[in-house]
């Protein structure tokens, strides 16, 4: 029989430390539905959803019963939407209420891939996309929208990101009556990956099979106990004790994305082994920075941890699952994560430090609350920034910032649920970058050798 | 299938038998029991063959639940594979 201590370090993991699996995604290829007819093709879209994944929530649900592992949330990932407008044609916005037909009707908590991939240039459908996701997002509930605008091997499409900047406010003035909700569930992405089960930015890339199913784990509480036991280790010993837990959560992790597989009959796709935390006490990534020693998530010391922290999970994580991929590693969503609010409240934590952190951590800048006076071409530069950071280091970099309608400095917007709540952040607005924004055209790949 | 239920809580007597029970009336076949006693603690851990349950598995966990209830102590009825998984390479 297995050891006590072992059983009760699960036990404990789940009960008091917040373990769960965050989601169970079914990726779903949607190109063969496409039809010239816009009406034809949205039938076509709902049916094969609902066909799918119309058992996915009944047994993921029943796993969680019997393994007595919460899992949080049951997700669908699509095709992304513009190119089947690029074969309809039509308004986008069609597709979003199929999607939110087809989400009410097997109950999934959302379904990702009102997404378009514009990293090089526009193709038929994608504007038309872009221009619809403020309607699409404010007309349903549960379905999230992203734009892919660069990559390490194309550069950045600076027509894209302008056109993002105002996509993001324009979100956020149709929902204003709703917490400016719309932009929540917006990501504009640099090196998009096509496996993430994660939203907002999820999407299910075209070199996927038909139908897969992706899991995602989190356990920031975990790793935070798991370094209290240590007060005076040095980082060697943190670094394995980070190693060592997220090796034990990916477990979990394969275990249920196994078994999801199996009885669902799909392929089973990835584990993505990140830390996501959730605005709950004790399920904080800024609390685990803190724990190391920091006073508090955001001042001097913070980009060398959360670097720490973020290798030190991919690293145990990859042994302990046949397949990583998706976005693996540490979140730093604002208002998800009760540290981050709290720093951010009292001010130490920065847009400037945050925007550093995500060079070393899994996304980008997320879930951030902007001033609702915050122009579009300022959203357009931040995106614009932080797509060089991803572009430059290969690695996949995002932005989910809400302009808060209405709001000042100091005030707050409250999403609910896991969207959490958060303080509207300072930013500099005294000197503009329209110019800069207003020029368009393509960054050029970055050179990939010659590396200082 | 087999099922590990985990018990934790303050000692008292007839632990063990109540939750005996509920593994007899459902049909559960006990494969191994270890427990101890720290500090005034009691923790038990039991591994169940639930192949032959007479009810479904829901309902066997709701008889825990309750029991749990009534008992005050804490009960958690979990896959064996889980925790498999998680300490075994």
């Amino acid at each position: 029989m297995l050891n006590l201590n072992d059983i009760f370090e699960t036990v404990q993991m789940i009960e008091q430390e917040n373990l769960d699996i965050r989601t169970v995604t079914m990726g779903i290829s949607l190109l063969d539905c496409a039809d010239s007819d816009i009406n034809e093709s949205c039938r076509k879209v709902y049916e094969k959803i609902v066909n799918k994944a119309g058992k996915l929530v009944k047994t993921v649900s029943d796993i969680e019963c019997e393994y007595g592992v919460p899992i949080i949330n049951k997700r669908v990932s699509v095709t992304p939407i513009s190119m089947l407008v690029a074969v309809s044609g039509g308004d986008p916005v069609l597709y979003a209420k199929a999607l939110q037909r087809a989400a009410d009707d097997i109950g999934v908590n959302f379904i990702g891939g009102y997404s378009a991939l514009v990293h090089k240039g526009f193709s038929a459908g994608d504007i038309e996309l872009i221009k619809s996701i403020p309607r699409a997002l404010a007309e349903t509930t549960n379905i999230c929208a992203s734009v892919n605008i660069g990559s390490t091997k194309s550069g950045i499409n600076m027509d894209a990101v302008k056109l993002m900047g105002e996509i993001v406010k324009e979100s956020a003035e149709l929902t204003k009556d709703n917490n400016c909700i719309g932009p929540a569930k917006l990501v504009v992405l640099c090196n998009a990956p096509e496996d993430n089960p994660f939203m907002a930015g999820a999407f299910h890339g075209v070199g996927e099979p038909d139908c897969v199913i992706h899991v995602g784990v989190s356990g920031p509480g975990v790793v935070q106990s798991a370094i209290k036991k240590c007060p005076d280790g040095d980082f060697g010993e943190i670094a394995e004790i980070i190693k060592r837990t997220a090796f034990k959560i990916t477990r979990m992790g394969q275990l249920v994305g196994n078994v999801a597989s199996k009885r669902l009959g799909i392929p089973f796709g990835i584990v993505d082994l990140s830390l996501a935390p959730t605005p709950a006490v004790g399920d904080s990534v800024a609390r685990i920075l803190e724990e190391m020693g920091l006073e508090q998530c955001g001042i001097h010391g913070t980009t060398a941890a959360l670097a720490m922290l973020n290798d030190a999970v991919k690293k145990g994580g990859v042994m302990a699952s046949s397949s990583v991929g998706g976005l693996s590693g540490a979140f730093i969503p604002v208002s998800e994560d009760a540290g981050m609010i709290e720093a951010a409240r009292e001010g130490t934590l920065t847009i400037q430090k945050l925007e550093a952190m995500t060079a070393v951590c899994s996304v980008g800048l997320d879930m951030i609350v902007l001033p609702g006076e915050t122009p579009s071409e300022v959203i357009s530069a931040i995106i614009a920034d932080e797509a060089a950071i991803g572009m430059v280091n290969t690695k996949t970099t995002a932005v989910r910032v809400i302009p808060a309608i209405d709001k000042k400095v100091g005030d707050e917007l409250y999403f609910g649920g896991l969207l959490g709540s958060g303080p509207v952040m300072d930013i500099d607005l005294k000197k503009s970058p329209k110019r800069f924004i207003d020029r368009g055209g393509r960054i050029p790949a970055p050179m990939q050798s010659l590396k200082n | 299938m087999r099922t590990i239920i985990t018990v934790i809580g303050k000692d008292a007597v007839g632990i063990t038998a109540k939750v005996s029970a509920v593994c007899a009336n459902r049909n559960a076949n006990i494969v191994d029991i270890t427990q101890s006693v720290l500090q005034d603690v009691f923790v038990m851990v039991m591994l169940t063959e639930i192949q032959d349950l007479n009810c479904s598995f829901k309902e066997f966990k709701e008889d825990f639940c309750r029991l749990s209830q009534e008992t005050g102590l804490d009960m958690r009825v979990m896959h064996e594979d889980v925790f498999d998984s998680m300490h075994r390479i």
